[in-house]
């Protein structure tokens, strides 16, 4: 029987957003040539290509280091941090006057559903600038001496999963700290970076404070290597995050790495059901997945683990997929035909190694990437995707029966970026909180996030914190 | 005729027990002017992996403990000092070659930067941790929290304000420690580590290996169960640290860079010693529902 509530399409105008057939980089101030080989970016919804993009080579990543220790040198680092401040508001204000705009093409680009782009990344990267803005004069307060003094050039490479959180993420804390920087956003992923760029003309930002490059792998290497930056900040693979951990021995360059992640969000059998749902659901589904702190391993007490996983199943059928545009698709497009090969690698591997598939029942559209809601049952420890990074919609189930059961399990793993605890039972959260090797714990939440709240690992999860207070210590020496 | 002197074996301290080195390895130590004083043990491989293993099964146990229950150990290590300090004295300048006043100074500086890093267990987490005022709903509290197993290569200079000053700040906060001595001068070391079995520190939350830092930084370097390192030991030669940092790597390790020569240690060190081996931990609950 055909559900009452069927839902008719209400797709986002994207008449709001004018991508231009290609881009170059953002070097100086001004959009320039690049001499690597250029690239296109499309649309993972629909493999439409969206633009060409320059690729930067070497000389291209040297010029915009030098653009950016001109920049520091002669005017950055000598401005006063009141009137540091005042740009970054005026960045804060910009974002806000073009939200709309943001949200659609970060949809586009990288296939979230716009009600996330709309309501969570843009919202949260203006706040990010507005929070940022405020520390440039008062510094000397944050408890890391009396005059802490910038670092000078900071080399940022960003991943493709939140475009524009993750360069707010990078640069406001640089800039408010007197540095400038070299940003290099994911190859799959550079338009909202580029209109970023538009964004600091507009503000009358002075040439080379900010300048973006874009490229692939080689260019992020070539960047983190160049002997002209003073500061790595990378948010990736722990794979990678590890060459560059490497690539800077022996250096004086100074490095934050976020890292990868296999959250465990653990349930226990006094938890609130309905709400512990809407946790899991949104602890591995936000944002297909794509993210390094999702809740991607369930630990579930034993007693309670047959009745919840049928609410999940139910709440994951209502789950709507499709037209990242659309305003009521919960779950967009995955970003690349690279890493839905990937997601259907590991997913295979699960099958393989005697987990128990269960996903939900949707038409899949003919074109783009798409990967369906799935939980595994049956799980071990030893399995592959109870170990490995999926970056997707894929949830691992194991079960536990007592607190330190639960604590054993979800520690065991290289990686410490976040865990969830789900249970009435004040006393418990905190012993819980406490135990966990991780970065960040939600209690009966999941998956928040916020300017003045400090986010990052512990172990393979990588180091220093972004976020809140402490997110200056990265910038500052 | 006089009495012939009962001399001490100076050995390795690892889980709480002073073993030899289980590679029946010795290394002869001089005085500051090359007569032979002792024989200390020469850690190996293995030794190292066993200190790592003790290090390790002491975290949990030290990390839980209160932070007034840390600070009073810590307090308790320089009360034991000082009640050996004759000892001390002679032994840092018999290492050092330092005059008697100079020796007094030195152990004198140890002592106070024990109770000075013993007063900060329980105000670390005040100082470097605070309440977010996020937008929404929310009790949000970021808390720093010990790193973990660190290995620590203690400087070849200072034989005990040296060791103390990079061995304290790091279990302090409740990491456990894997430290090795200064090669030429671990005698002070030994007698510290005799301190310390003797003022209620847990067996295994520090361990102590003379040797070469050379030799044995690379195997805590490279493994996969140390969560930090601090390189102060290997100041001055940049082509061993570049190889360290490069095998820390392999798990993330947190790293404290080799300066470019050793410090001066009566400088007030600041709270980087143990913010350098600190994680931070956030943790959200909503608030009204």
């Amino acid at each position: 029987m055909p559900s009452p509530f069927e839902y008719a399409p209400a797709p986002e105008s994207r008449s709001i957003v004018d991508i231009r057939p290609s881009y170059g980089l953002f070097v100086n101030g001004e959009f320039v040539d690049g001499h690597g080989t250029s690239f296109k970016t499309i649309s993972p919804a629909t493999e439409e290509v969206l633009a060409e993009i320059a690729a930067a080579d070497d000389a291209d990543v040297d010029a915009a280091v030098r653009a950016a220790r001109k920049a520091y040198d002669k005017v950055w680092s000598r401005m006063p941090g009141r009137e540091r401040a005042k740009y970054l508001y005026r960045i804060a204000r910009i974002i806000q006057e073009r939200s709309r705009e943001l949200a659609v093409l970060e949809s586009i680009d990288n296939g979230k559903p716009i009600k996330e782009s709309r309501d969570v990344d843009v919202p949260t990267v203006a706040a990010h600038f507005f929070y940022y803005a405020g520390w440039a004069d008062k510094l000397g307060y944050a408890g890391f001496g009396a005059d802490p003094q910038p670092l000078g050039v900071a080399g940022q490479v960003i991943p493709w999963n939140f475009p524009l959180l993750m360069l707010a993420w990078k640069i406001a804390p640089a800039l408010a700290c007197g540095n400038t920087v070299v940003l290099k956003p994911a190859e799959t992923t550079p338009l909202t970076a580029l209109l970023f760029a538009e964004i600091c003309q507009q503000a009358d930002l002075p040439p080379g404070v900010v300048n973006i490059i874009t490229g692939a792998g080689d260019t992020g290497q070539a960047l983190v290597a160049h002997p002209g930056i003073d500061k790595v900040a990378f948010t990736g693979s722990t794979e990678v995050g590890k060459a560059i951990a490497r690539s800077v021995a022996g250096t004086d360059k100074r490095v934050t790495l976020e890292l990868g992640g296999k959250a465990a969000n653990i349930v226990f059998d006094d938890a609130p059901v309905d709400q512990a749902v809407e946790g899991i659901v949104d602890g591995i589904f936000f944002n297909q997945g794509h993210v390094c702190c999702a809740g991607s391993r369930l630990l579930v007490q034993e007693s309670i683990a047959d009745e919840l996983l049928a609410r999940l199943k139910r709440r994951m059928s209502t789950l709507r997929m499709g037209d990242p545009l659309d305003k009521n698709t919960d779950i967009g497009a995955i970003n690349s035909g690279e890493q839905l090969a990937r997601i259907r690698e590991l997913s295979e591997v699960g099958d393989a190694e005697g987990a128990e598939r269960w996903e939900v029942a949707c038409d899949l559209p003919t074109k783009g990437f798409w990967f369906p809601p799935t939980l595994f049952t049956g799980v071990t420890q030893a399995h592959r995707i109870a170990r490995e990074e999926v970056f997707g919609p894929v949830l691992s189930v194991l079960t536990f029966r007592t607190p330190a059961e639960a604590v054993e399990k979800a520690n065991n793993t290289p990686y410490g970026l976040s865990a969830g605890v789900w249970t009435d039972k004040g006393s418990l959260i905190l012993s819980m909180a406490s135990k966990l090797r991780a970065g960040v714990v939600w209690a009966n939440t999941f998956n928040k996030f916020d300017p003045t709240s400090p986010f990052g690992g512990y172990k393979e999860s990588g180091y220093g914190r972004e976020g809140g207070r402490h997110g200056l210590e990265a910038y500052i020496r | 005729m006089s009495r012939i002197d009962v001399r001490k074996t100076y050995k390795l301290y690892i889980g709480g027990a002073f073993p030899r080195s289980e590679s029946g390895y010795s290394y002869e130590v001089t005085d500051s002017k090359g007569a032979f004083v002792a024989n200390a043990a020469l850690a190996s491989r293995k030794d190292a992996r066993d200190a790592v293993v003790a290090a390790r099964k002491a975290f949990g146990g030290w990390s839980g403990r209160t932070a007034y229950n840390r600070a009073q150990i810590l307090y308790r290590i320089a009360e034991v000092m000082e009640d050996r300090r004759p000892q001390f004295v002679q032994a840092v300048a018999q290492s050092e070659g330092l005059t008697a006043s100079k020796a007094d100074q030195a152990v004198d500086a140890a002592i106070d930067r024990l109770v000075w890093y013993a007063g900060w267990a329980d105000k670390i987490t005040q100082v470097v941790g605070n309440a977010n005022p996020v937008a929404g709903p929310f009790f949000n509290l970021s808390t720093p929290e010990p790193t973990g197993v660190v290995a620590v290569l203690a400087p070849q200079g200072s034989s005990l304000l040296g060791l103390v000053s990079v061995v304290a700040p790091v279990v302090v906060t409740g990491n456990t420690v894997v430290v090795v001595s200064s090669y030429d001068r671990p005698l002070p070391a030994v007698t510290f580590a005799e301190v310390l079995a003797t003022s209620d520190v847990p067996g295994g939350v520090v361990n102590l290996l003379t040797g070469s830092a050379a030799t044995i930084g690379p195997w805590l370097a490279s493994h996969m169960d140390v969560n930090a390192i601090d390189l102060t030991g290997i100041a001055g030669d940049p082509a061993l640290a570049t190889d360290l940092e490069v095998a820390a790597a392999d798990n993330l390790k947190r790293v404290r860079r080799a300066p470019a020569a050793e410090p001066d240690w009566t400088l007030d060190p600041g709270t980087e010693p143990m913010t350098a081996f600190l994680e931070t931990k956030t943790v959200w609950h909503p608030i009204g529902v």
